[in-house]
């Protein structure tokens, strides 16, 4: 013990743990866990930008967001965006993943191209999308129109219908995730023992085969991590909506994040934005814990 | 000898045969994977390549619906792009995001290395969920936090201020950046660092002279992804900061090219077109990086 106690500090494993992680939890705690213990709270107050003084009103918030109809609307286009945007992402990332593994020329190139619309800040690659789907020079309703798909002079107004705006709103998230799906799903490609697939080749077994058989068994723990991270990152979002329709036409794109903002800081009702932005809470703890198992399927594996 | 001699023509013509059915499927196979290549790289980069000529269009140009959108109708002009810098407080944006981006990836390495270090090499009994539990702090979303964190900065007297950014952005990239690093330092052979403590270094010495250095092409690659993390962010940077002078990219260029109802559209192309590419390029050259960090954070070690 007095050998162990003369050890200089910096040699002290047990001491440097936790001197080494110390800083960094201090950090989260104070700017993560204090402000979402303090977003509970706020729930139940009456807190204004304009009178920032704490009262305790109780459920008052809770009952005025049951009450308002935006509220089931946002809850309804959150799960519904989630879900939709969540398939896709899956799907289309795992062709993109198996695109991208794959050698062939110029793949340096499409690597790039394919990475753009993650690598963009959100509020800028949805600019151009907002150009795109411009109710008059949509250069999609010029195609249209030379395809005799739309009248001359007609258009779309893709964001001015609430199920094309929920439609567009929905494309444009798919377009900016699936080159994540994608990488999270690369990494679960390469990581298949290459043996196991060889052997399945020299028995003769063809590409779906294999894609049924191995590859898509083999990387399903993966897949399924990919998709609940398109998903957090879907229904926590609210830069696409605020971007392209603030969450109009009369709410029919609302979602619970972009809600929340118009509330909290457009509407200056700080306390009832965080009431709102809390029922995102049971949803992300869901997904989380889902990722978790999935995780441990993979290490099990 | 002549039953043999016709079994070896039979069989002959039939590996030709074969020959040349697998040389078309390779082909068929080759030709799908261009198409499919080629199909999603131009469905990810399109809007990119849109934005890329439209920055370049006469106003006559572009507000004509009858004009083909994907191409130059009048000699190109580079008014729009003289505008954005000269017009319009873009640059002060870059700057504003170049130097958060900067202090923001300081604190980051700053606090996360020594976190990652205890995690991955100071084996504690607590080490394995502690990992767990910072990598989903990383779930936790920005829409969550938004409404309290704006009456914690507002409390700090950072309210308006771009330095409330440089506060509350490492509770992003600490978490992201510990599971990265966690991977990098577990790939480094565990003996380097055990003889440089026999040759008289001390553990808080050998982390300093020898992990790190040999950690460095991690370290490059976690500041890269830390980086665009905070380039991209938006609900934050709209929810503190509201004077232009302070505002970031992600926020400044929808808010600021926007006045009333006119869009400055191709000065917003050009903005978008000349963030994306940079970001993009420097992205796709550590892909490879982000993808084997991620992997080996979740491998135990």
């Amino acid at each position: 013990m007095t050998g162990r106690a003369r050890m200089p500090l910096a040699d002290r494993d047990s001491f440097l743990a936790k001197a080494f992680l110390l800083p960094s939890i201090v950090y989260i705690i104070a700017l993560v866990g204090v402000p979402f213990g303090l977003a509970i709270a706020f729930s139940f107050s009456d807190i204004t930008a304009g009178d920032p003084s704490f009262d305790w009103v109780g459920l008052r918030n809770y009952r005025a967001i049951f009450e308002d109809g935006t509220f089931w609307q946002s809850l309804g286009n959150t799960l519904v965006f989630t879900t939709i945007s969540m398939i896709l992402v899956v799907v289309l990332g795992k062709v993109l993943a198996n695109i991208l593994v794959a050698n062939f020329r110029g793949k340096w190139l499409v690597r790039f191209a394919v990475l753009l619309p993650w690598t963009t800040p959100v509020a800028l690659s949805t600019i151009s999308w907002l150009w795109l789907l411009d109710s008059v020079f949509s250069p999609i309703d010029w195609v249209m129109r030379q395809v005799g798909f739309l009248g001359p002079g007609e258009n779309t107004y893709w964001l001015g219908k609430p199920w094309l705006a929920m439609g567009s709103v929905i494309a444009v998230h798919v377009w900016r995730l699936v080159p994540l799906a994608a990488v999270i799903m690369m990494a679960g490609l390469v990581s298949i023992p290459k043996d196991i697939d060889d052997a399945a080749r020299v028995d003769g077994a063809g590409f779906w085969r294999r894609m049924l058989g191995i590859t898509i068994p083999l990387t399903m723990p993966v897949v399924a991590v990919a998709g609940l991270f398109g998903a957090i990152l879907t229904f926590t979002d609210m830069a696409v909506v605020y971007v392209l329709t603030r969450g109009g036409p009369t709410n029919s794109t609302q979602v619970l994040a972009s809600w929340a903002y118009l509330k909290g800081i457009q509407g200056g009702d700080v306390a009832q934005g965080a009431a709102i932005a809390l029922f995102l809470f049971p949803l992300l703890l869901g997904a989380a814990v889902a990722i978790l198992r999935s995780v441990r399927r993979m290490e099990t594996l | 000898m002549i039953t043999s001699a016709s079994l070896l023509t039979i069989s002959n013509t039939d590996a030709d045969k074969l020959r040349r059915r697998y040389r078309r499927q390779h082909i068929g196979g080759r030709a799908f994977l261009y198409v499919a290549a080629v199909t999603a790289a131009l469905v990810a980069a399109g809007p990119f390549l849109w934005s890329a000529i439209t920055m370049f269009k006469l106003n006559r140009d572009l507000y004509n619906p009858e004009n083909n959108p994907f191409v130059l109708n009048a000699p190109p002009t580079g008014d729009h792009l003289t505008f954005l810098f000269t017009g319009t407080p873009f640059l002060t944006f870059v700057w504003n995001t170049v130097w958060v981006g900067v202090l923001v990836v300081g604190i980051t390495l700053l606090l996360a290395l020594p976190a990652a270090y205890s995690l991955a090499r100071l084996n504690r009994p607590w080490s394995t969920p502690m990992a767990v539990g910072i990598f989903f702090v990383y779930l936790v979303p920005p829409s969550l936090l938004f409404l309290s964190l704006s009456r914690v900065v507002a409390t700090l007297g950072l309210q308006d201020s771009t330095w409330s950014l440089v506060l509350i952005y490492p509770t992003i990239t600490i978490p992201v950046s510990v599971w990265l690093l966690m991977g990098f330092l577990k790939s480094i052979p565990k003996d380097i660092e055990e003889q440089s403590m026999v040759d008289g270094h001390s553990r808080v010495g050998a982390f300093l002279r020898i992990v790190i250095p040999l950690s460095f092409p991690g370290i490059v690659a976690v500041v890269v992804f830390a980086f665009v993390l905070t380039a991209s962010e938006f609900i934050y940077a709209l929810a503190f900061i509201s004077p232009s002078p302070e505002k970031v990219i992600s926020t400044g260029v929808p808010t600021e090219l926007v006045r009333g109802d006119v869009f400055f559209w191709q000065s917003l192309q050009a903005a978008t077109v000349l963030v994306a590419v940079p970001i993009a390029f420097v992205f796709n050259f550590f892909l490879e990086k982000f993808i084997s960090g991620f992997t080996m954070g979740a491998v135990k070690g």
